[in-house]
């Protein structure tokens, strides 16, 4: 075998194994379109062969205009968006603030404090979920209507709660520990203040670890459902997830599922390609290769 | 200089979403009696009141002494008469109401006219409703009772209910006399000697096949005086299989996890002589769950798999829903609300016959989604008065011509399309009739519920029949204790 016979065979391998990995990922996301524009029955009929991932038979957008017909996706979809978009502007800034002081400042005991926010990791939502409902039903509010209590059926219930988290901040510190100290020392020796540190020299070459966060964030915050079931009643704040459950009837509605999944993976699909062009320039700008 | 503008611009989005937020917090906890304008009732008596003011204002300005006086006294009077008849405006109590059929625009219809009929019937109480997914209805509602926000009248699922009464969520109905006679017995929760809950109609489950197929096979068809035994079903199932036309004889459902396990399932333990719990004093699943009976059960139904007659765990929904009507499947477990898709497929060729006697009499489950009153509500009378509203023959026959469930009375069945006498889904009522038997009404339903679907998916899985029922019984006599009874004694 000659050497161009060799690289044309490891090449071809390279990309045959290429496309079978994007093909695992991309498939499902496939079928999902596809079938969005096919009658119930037929997705069903179709879905034992290749035909689930061709736009073969009987397609058109009813799908789309029945989903719409049956559920108030226009307002889920907002809910949501308005949602993620303020926890990840949020919990992007406080948690990148709370990383800073655990990861840059020395003052004592912090090294007790980031152990116990990690420690946190090992208790699951569903743990807290009950006490924070309980909690978050009597604590006061201001509104249109006055003063009251309680937070249910709310956007801020929704919010507040997951601002901040541990595993947000762990990234930031791990990012932040990993930043040249001396850039700091020297923003010190030219009376930077602390919060111009932050803002001036930490967050512009921080670019990687604020697009890796707001994409695990966003996800998490845009897939929210248990959360929403408990503490949201009103038809009014009920995000996307809460919404698919308005297609599971007696008779699933398989066509309006398929059709409602791809207009609400578009908004999450928007953010990992907007962020995936920060991540990049934010390597290639920052200046800092060690 | 370009970072920290963008940082300002980053400031500037947190302050503006921080006044959206505090703007958006107005919808918390709302005031007792929130605004009641906006229905009917509420309108048409505001109208009313306001001509009684002016009536009285003009009273008012004859009758005063001096005319600065009288003009004031007029104003005053205006005022009052204004405020009063705001406030009676607002009278009609609203009554909250949560529903599970969010998404389901057919049964939205009928719910929303029985909310207008009876709205428009008095002018004491206004019902307003709130529909949820019905997926994640149960957990809105546990939340809403832990949070102390339950709504005034709740629906719910028949067996939960005992649950849910014992846990303090529900208030006891007080129907008049009479109101449930003649009521489909599955139709009905009762818990602890009283009614919490009525429902508007019922499910039934039936053998679903066709009569060219049996025929064809030399299959007696059953009926409901003399359905098949337990040999008689199982021939069937093997003469069935043999012929090689069908990927499986029977498809009991498998892919359909959750309530379908109990609900479906549980009615063959029941013929078999077994339970998931013991109805004599609810304190024990031993020696029903896992007596000589439920493993003779055990073991008939994990031949089921073992034998190639039925598709296991692993089947796919989508098989499911299509096996039976594209001819995969010979005979079908399945609901009435599945029945007009068949008919549709099968026409006059369409059976629906009774459960199988398989020794201790054809069972079959009952008891769908229920209405009940909270018993946190600070209007009962009200929400029982809705309650008892909503269970006129009309609206049962309604809910059964867009849902093709059973409706609750023979005089709701004679108004419905599929349901009067000679209709194609008669005999479903006459199962609910004749062999529908609820699961335990018990506040432990709701964990052994879940103990008996995996007891069963491990069975057809393979798992040894003994060991398994033996673990379920543990399971579920272990939250049996853990809560001390549940009332039972």
């Amino acid at each position: 075998m000659t050497q161009k016979s060799k690289v044309r065979l490891a090449t071809t391998s390279r990309y045959t194994l290429m496309i079978l990995l994007a093909a695992i990922f991309a498939l499902p996301l496939l079928f999902m379109v596809i079938s969005s524009f096919k009658p119930g029955l037929q997705i069903l009929q179709d879905s034992s062969s290749l035909r689930a991932f061709l736009p073969v038979g009987d397609l058109s957008m009813q799908n789309y205009f029945d989903a719409f017909d049956r559920a108030p996706v226009a307002r889920f979809i907002f809910n949501s968006i308005l949602v993620t978009t303020v926890t990840l502007a949020l919990g992007l800034f406080f948690c990148s603030l709370a990383a800073f002081a655990l990861a840059c400042l020395r003052w004592k005991g912090q090294g007790i404090v980031l152990t116990i926010i990690i420690a946190t990791f090992i208790v699951p939502f569903e743990t807290i979920a009950v006490p924070l409902l309980m909690i978050v039903s009597r604590l006061p509010t201001i509104g249109a209507e006055g003063f009251s209590y309680g937070w249910l059926n709310t956007y801020h219930v929704q919010i507040i709660p997951f601002i901040v988290d541990a595993f947000t901040i762990f990234l930031f510190v791990q990012f932040f520990k990993s930043l040249p100290y001396d850039l700091i020392e020297a923003a010190r020796i030219d009376g930077a203040s602390w919060f111009q540190i932050y803002a001036r020299i930490i967050v512009p070459v921080s670019g990687p670890v604020f697009a890796t966060a707001a994409i695990l964030k966003g996800l998490v915050m845009w897939n929210q459902y248990l959360w929403p079931i408990m503490v949201v009643q009103s038809e009014q704040y009920r995000p996307v997830m809460v919404g698919l459950g308005y297609f599971f009837q007696l008779n699933t509605a398989w066509g309006e599922i398929m059709a409602y999944l791809s207009v609400i993976t578009i908004p999450i699909l928007v953010l990992f390609l907007s962020l995936q062009r920060v991540f990049v320039e934010s390597i290639a700008s920052s200046g800092i290769k060690g | 200089m370009k970072n920290q503008r963008r940082l300002w611009l980053v400031a500037a989005l947190l302050v503006t979403t921080l006044i959206v937020l505090a703007a958006c917090g107005g919808q918390s906890t709302p005031p007792p009696a929130a605004p009641a304008e906006e229905e009917a009732p509420a309108e048409a008596a505001a109208p009313a009141e306001e001509s009684v003011a002016e009536e009285s204002a003009d009273d008012a300005v004859t009758e005063a002494p001096g005319a600065e006086e009288a003009a004031e006294s007029a104003v005053e009077a205006e005022e009052e008469q204004a405020e009063d008849a705001v406030a009676s405006s607002g009278d009609a109590i609203p009554l909250s109401m949560w529903y599970h059929g969010a998404g389901n625009d057919e049964e939205r219809v009928v719910i929303t006219q029985i909310i207008d009929d009876f709205n428009a019937s008095q002018d004491q109480y206004v019902v307003e409703m709130q529909d949820f997914p019905q997926n994640s209805y149960n957990e809105s509602i546990v939340a809403g009772a832990l949070a102390g926000n339950l709504p005034d009248i709740i629906d719910m699922d028949g067996p939960i209910m005992p649950n849910w009464a014992w846990s303090g969520y529900l208030a006891p109905l007080d129907l008049p006399e009479g109101t449930l006679d003649g009521y489909l017995p599955g139709a009905i929760g009762r818990w602890d000697d009283q009614v919490y809950s009525v429902g508007l109609w019922d499910a039934a489950v039936a053998m679903f096949a066709r009569r060219s197929v049996l025929e064809e096979n030399d299959i007696r068809i059953p009926t409901l005086e003399e359905p098949w035994t337990k040999d008689e079903f199982d021939a069937a199932l093997e003469t069935l299989q043999a012929t090689g036309e069908f990927e499986y004889a029977f498809d009991p459902g498998m892919a359909w996890t959750g309530e379908w396990y109990p609900y479906a399932f549980s009615p063959f333990l029941q013929s078999f002589g077994g339970d998931i719990i013991d109805r004599e004093t609810y304190l024990s699943a031993e020696g029903v769950l896992n007596g000589p009976e439920a493993v003779e059960f055990g073991e008939w139904w994990q031949s089921l798999f073992e034998r190639g007659l039925a598709p296991g765990t692993s089947q796919d929904s989508a098989d499911r829903d299509t096996g039976f009507i594209d001819g995969r499947y010979a005979l079908q477990w399945n609901g009435n609300w599945a029945a007009v898709p068949a008919l549709e497929a099968y026409g006059d060729d369409m059976l629906f016959l009774p459960a199988p006697d398989f020794g201790n009499g054809p069972t079959i489950g009952a008891a769908s989604w229920q209405f009940g009153v909270s018993a946190d509500s600070e209007h009962q009378e009200g929400a029982n008065d809705f309650v008892v509203f909503a269970l006129q023959p009309k609206y049962s026959a309604a809910f059964s011509d867009v849902l093709g469930l059973a409706p609750t009375t023979v005089e709701a069945a004679a108004m419905t399309e599929n349901y009067a006498p000679g209709g194609p889904l008669e005999v479903f009522y006459e199962l609910s009739k004749q062999q529908a038997l609820i699961r335990p009404p018990t506040p432990a339903y709701l964990s052994a519920a879940l103990v008996f679907e995996k007891a069963l998916a491990d069975i057809a899985n393979g798992a040894d029949v003994v060991t398994s029922l033996d673990a379920a019984v543990d399971e579920i006599n272990a939250d049996i204790d853990a809560n001390n009874g549940y009332g039972f004694q």
